[in-house]
Protein backbone atom coordinates (compact mmCIF):
# COMPACT_ATOMS: atom_id res chain seq x y z
CA UNK A 1 0.00 0.00 0.00
CA UNK A 2 1.05 3.54 -0.97
CA UNK A 3 0.51 6.37 1.67
CA UNK A 4 -0.53 9.49 0.04
CA UNK A 5 -0.14 12.47 1.96
CA UNK A 6 -2.34 15.97 1.39
CA UNK A 7 -1.20 19.30 2.75
CA UNK A 8 -2.69 22.73 3.31
CA UNK A 9 -4.94 24.22 0.56
CA UNK A 10 -5.02 21.16 -0.92
CA UNK A 11 -5.94 19.14 2.13
CA UNK A 12 -9.01 21.50 2.58
CA UNK A 13 -10.12 20.99 -1.17
CA UNK A 14 -9.97 17.21 -1.05
CA UNK A 15 -11.54 17.13 2.66
CA UNK A 16 -8.85 14.63 3.64
CA UNK A 17 -5.73 14.56 4.65
CA UNK A 18 -4.13 11.46 3.98
CA UNK A 19 -5.25 7.60 2.77
CA UNK A 20 -3.80 4.41 1.56
CA UNK A 21 -4.28 3.02 -1.40
CA UNK A 22 -3.27 0.05 -3.43
CA UNK A 23 -1.35 1.39 -6.48
CA UNK A 24 -2.88 0.02 -9.68
CA UNK A 25 0.04 -2.33 -11.78
CA UNK A 26 -0.25 0.44 -14.41
CA UNK A 27 1.03 3.45 -12.06
CA UNK A 28 4.49 3.72 -11.91
CA UNK A 29 5.64 7.33 -11.63
CA UNK A 30 4.11 10.85 -9.95
CA UNK A 31 2.09 12.05 -13.24
CA UNK A 32 0.46 8.49 -13.82
CA UNK A 33 -0.85 8.66 -10.14
CA UNK A 34 -2.14 12.73 -10.73
CA UNK A 35 -4.20 11.50 -13.43
CA UNK A 36 -5.18 8.49 -11.59
CA UNK A 37 -6.69 10.72 -8.66
CA UNK A 38 -8.30 13.11 -10.88
CA UNK A 39 -10.43 10.72 -12.81
CA UNK A 40 -12.24 10.61 -9.63
CA UNK A 41 -13.73 13.22 -10.72
CA UNK A 42 -15.32 16.71 -8.65
CA UNK A 43 -12.90 18.13 -6.07
CA UNK A 44 -10.47 15.48 -7.28
CA UNK A 45 -10.62 16.48 -10.92
CA UNK A 46 -10.11 20.33 -10.15
CA UNK A 47 -6.66 19.33 -7.73
CA UNK A 48 -5.24 17.19 -9.82
CA UNK A 49 -5.75 19.02 -13.37
CA UNK A 50 -2.63 18.70 -15.39
CA UNK A 51 -2.31 22.98 -14.95
CA UNK A 52 -2.27 22.34 -11.06
CA UNK A 53 0.72 23.79 -9.21
CA UNK A 54 1.32 21.02 -7.06
CA UNK A 55 4.47 19.96 -5.90
CA UNK A 56 5.19 16.37 -4.60
CA UNK A 57 7.30 14.77 -2.47
CA UNK A 58 8.06 10.69 -2.39
CA UNK A 59 9.41 9.71 0.82
CA UNK A 60 9.98 12.18 2.31
CA UNK A 61 11.98 14.10 -0.88
CA UNK A 62 11.14 16.79 -3.02
CA UNK A 63 10.07 14.44 -6.38
CA UNK A 64 8.26 15.72 -10.18
CA UNK A 65 5.96 13.88 -12.35
CA UNK A 66 8.37 11.70 -13.71
CA UNK A 67 9.86 10.30 -10.15
CA UNK A 68 8.99 6.65 -10.18
CA UNK A 69 6.68 5.44 -7.06
CA UNK A 70 6.31 1.92 -5.88
CA UNK A 71 3.23 0.49 -3.85
CA UNK A 72 5.38 0.94 -0.60
CA UNK A 73 6.15 4.57 -0.81
CA UNK A 74 4.58 7.72 1.15
CA UNK A 75 4.00 10.02 -1.73
CA UNK A 76 2.86 13.66 -0.44
CA UNK A 77 0.90 16.35 -2.32
CA UNK A 78 0.71 20.19 -1.60
CA UNK A 79 0.67 23.63 -3.08
CA UNK A 80 3.66 25.91 -3.24
CA UNK A 81 5.45 26.26 0.13
CA UNK A 82 5.28 29.60 2.02
CA UNK A 83 7.28 29.23 5.14
CA UNK A 84 9.74 31.62 6.55
CA UNK B 1 23.75 22.37 14.49
CA UNK B 2 20.23 22.60 16.05
CA UNK B 3 17.37 22.44 14.11
CA UNK B 4 13.89 22.61 15.31
CA UNK B 5 10.17 22.94 14.49
CA UNK B 6 7.98 23.46 17.05
CA UNK B 7 4.91 25.35 18.59
CA UNK B 8 6.82 27.42 21.76
CA UNK B 9 8.52 30.56 21.39
CA UNK B 10 12.35 30.61 21.23
CA UNK B 11 14.60 33.05 22.99
CA UNK B 12 17.13 34.81 20.19
CA UNK B 13 19.76 35.20 23.31
CA UNK B 14 19.57 31.95 24.68
CA UNK B 15 20.06 30.11 21.01
CA UNK B 16 22.72 32.35 19.96
CA UNK B 17 24.71 31.92 23.38
CA UNK B 18 24.17 28.01 23.30
CA UNK B 19 25.91 28.16 20.11
CA UNK B 20 28.86 30.05 20.87
CA UNK B 21 29.20 28.58 24.64
CA UNK B 22 32.81 27.60 24.92
CA UNK B 23 34.36 28.71 22.03
CA UNK B 24 37.13 30.95 21.15
CA UNK B 25 37.16 30.93 17.63
CA UNK B 26 34.10 32.61 16.72
CA UNK B 27 34.56 36.35 15.31
CA UNK B 28 31.05 36.69 13.80
CA UNK B 29 27.38 35.79 15.00
CA UNK B 30 24.40 36.52 11.93
CA UNK B 31 21.29 36.33 13.22
CA UNK B 32 17.74 36.48 11.09
CA UNK B 33 14.80 36.46 13.09
CA UNK B 34 10.93 36.69 11.61
CA UNK B 35 8.20 38.74 12.96
CA UNK B 36 4.82 37.97 12.41
CA UNK B 37 2.96 41.32 10.79
CA UNK B 38 -0.22 42.50 11.08
CA UNK B 39 -0.01 43.54 7.01
CA UNK B 40 0.98 41.62 4.49
CA UNK B 41 -0.99 40.80 1.48
CA UNK B 42 -3.99 41.43 3.83
CA UNK B 43 -4.59 43.89 6.26
CA UNK B 44 -5.73 43.58 10.04
CA UNK B 45 -4.29 39.83 10.24
CA UNK B 46 -5.45 38.76 13.54
CA UNK B 47 -3.70 35.48 13.23
CA UNK B 48 -1.52 32.89 11.31
CA UNK B 49 -1.95 29.16 11.32
CA UNK B 50 1.36 27.36 10.07
CA UNK B 51 1.20 24.02 8.93
CA UNK B 52 3.96 21.63 8.19
CA UNK B 53 4.59 18.20 6.96
CA UNK B 54 6.36 16.23 10.28
CA UNK B 55 9.47 14.20 9.35
CA UNK B 56 10.24 16.00 5.64
CA UNK B 57 10.24 19.70 7.39
CA UNK B 58 13.17 18.47 9.79
CA UNK B 59 14.74 16.68 7.03
CA UNK B 60 14.52 19.48 4.65
CA UNK B 61 15.79 22.02 6.78
CA UNK B 62 19.22 19.60 7.49
CA UNK B 63 19.35 19.50 4.31
CA UNK B 64 19.66 23.23 3.37
CA UNK B 65 21.90 23.17 6.60
CA UNK B 66 24.11 21.01 5.05
CA UNK B 67 24.84 23.00 1.66
CA UNK B 68 25.18 25.76 3.98
CA UNK B 69 28.07 23.89 5.23
CA UNK B 70 29.73 22.98 2.05
CA UNK B 71 29.54 26.35 0.85
CA UNK B 72 30.43 28.90 3.34
CA UNK B 73 33.16 28.76 5.81
CA UNK B 74 30.85 28.68 8.87
CA UNK B 75 31.38 27.19 12.52
CA UNK B 76 27.81 26.12 13.41
CA UNK B 77 24.13 27.29 12.63
CA UNK B 78 21.05 27.37 14.55
CA UNK B 79 17.39 26.93 12.74
CA UNK B 80 14.14 26.90 14.36
CA UNK B 81 11.06 27.45 12.60
CA UNK B 82 7.33 27.87 14.68
CA UNK B 83 4.51 26.08 13.68
CA UNK B 84 0.97 25.90 14.89
CA UNK B 85 -1.00 29.82 15.97
CA UNK B 86 0.76 32.72 15.63
CA UNK B 87 0.10 36.18 16.25
CA UNK B 88 1.39 39.71 14.85
CA UNK B 89 4.39 40.46 17.02
CA UNK B 90 5.09 37.19 17.54
CA UNK B 91 8.42 35.06 16.72
CA UNK B 92 8.19 32.74 13.32
CA UNK B 93 11.25 32.18 12.21
CA UNK B 94 15.08 32.37 13.83
CA UNK B 95 18.63 31.55 12.20
CA UNK B 96 21.66 32.11 13.22
CA UNK B 97 25.22 31.47 11.71
CA UNK B 98 28.76 31.69 13.64
CA UNK B 99 31.98 32.11 11.50
CA UNK B 100 35.22 33.37 12.39
CA UNK B 101 34.59 36.03 9.94
CA UNK B 102 31.24 38.41 8.89
CA UNK B 103 31.25 37.49 5.00
CA UNK B 104 31.26 33.98 5.44
CA UNK B 105 28.16 33.99 8.03
CA UNK B 106 26.25 36.95 6.51
CA UNK B 107 25.96 35.05 3.08
CA UNK B 108 25.00 31.62 4.64
CA UNK B 109 22.43 33.37 6.84
CA UNK B 110 20.66 35.10 3.86
CA UNK B 111 21.27 31.86 1.61
CA UNK B 112 19.69 29.78 4.70
CA UNK B 113 16.49 31.86 4.83
CA UNK B 114 16.33 32.28 1.00
CA UNK B 115 16.40 28.44 0.37
CA UNK B 116 14.17 27.68 3.65
CA UNK B 117 11.39 30.04 1.97
CA UNK B 118 11.12 27.80 -1.27
CA UNK B 119 12.38 24.84 -0.44
CA UNK B 120 11.19 23.52 3.41
CA UNK B 121 7.34 21.90 3.41
CA UNK B 122 5.73 24.78 5.53
CA UNK B 123 2.69 26.84 4.55
CA UNK B 124 0.95 29.89 5.90
CA UNK B 125 -2.65 30.89 6.49
CA UNK B 126 -3.93 34.49 7.40
CA UNK B 127 -6.42 34.83 9.87
CA UNK B 128 -8.44 38.29 9.69
CA UNK B 129 -12.13 39.38 10.88
CA UNK B 130 -13.31 38.44 7.09
CA UNK B 131 -12.03 35.28 7.33
CA UNK B 132 -8.97 32.82 6.10
CA UNK B 133 -7.27 32.19 3.58
CA UNK B 134 -3.83 30.83 2.53
CA UNK B 135 -0.39 32.46 1.54
CA UNK B 136 0.32 32.06 -2.30
CA UNK B 137 3.89 31.71 -2.92
CA UNK B 138 5.61 35.00 -3.88
CA UNK B 139 7.45 34.94 -7.40
CA UNK B 140 10.16 37.43 -5.64
CA UNK B 141 10.89 34.38 -3.01
CA UNK B 142 11.13 32.28 -6.21
CA UNK B 143 13.67 33.60 -7.52
CA UNK B 144 15.94 34.68 -4.99
CA UNK B 145 16.16 30.82 -4.07
CA UNK B 146 17.03 30.31 -8.07
CA UNK B 147 19.46 33.26 -7.55
CA UNK B 148 21.60 31.20 -4.71
CA UNK B 149 20.94 27.74 -7.27
CA UNK B 150 22.40 29.87 -10.42
CA UNK B 151 25.33 31.14 -8.29
CA UNK B 152 26.10 28.11 -6.74
CA UNK B 153 26.46 25.99 -9.23
CA UNK B 154 28.31 28.59 -11.37
CA UNK B 155 30.97 28.53 -8.68
CA UNK B 156 31.22 25.28 -8.26
CA UNK B 157 31.72 25.01 -11.93
CA UNK B 158 34.58 26.95 -12.26
CA UNK B 159 36.14 25.43 -9.49
CA UNK B 160 36.56 22.29 -11.51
Amino acid sequence: MAHLLYFASLRENLNSDQEQLDLPQNISQVSELKDFLAQRGGRWSDAFQAKSRLLVAVNQQMANEQSAIRNEDEIAFFPPVTGG
Amino acid sequence: MHISVQTEDFDVAGVTRALCEKRTDIGAVVTFSGLVRDRSSVQNLLALELEHYPGMTETALASIAHKAFSEWDIDDLAIIHRVGHLKPADNIVLVVVISAHRKQAFEACEFLMDYLKTKAPFWKKEITVDGESWVEARLSDLKAGERWQDRLSRENKSEK
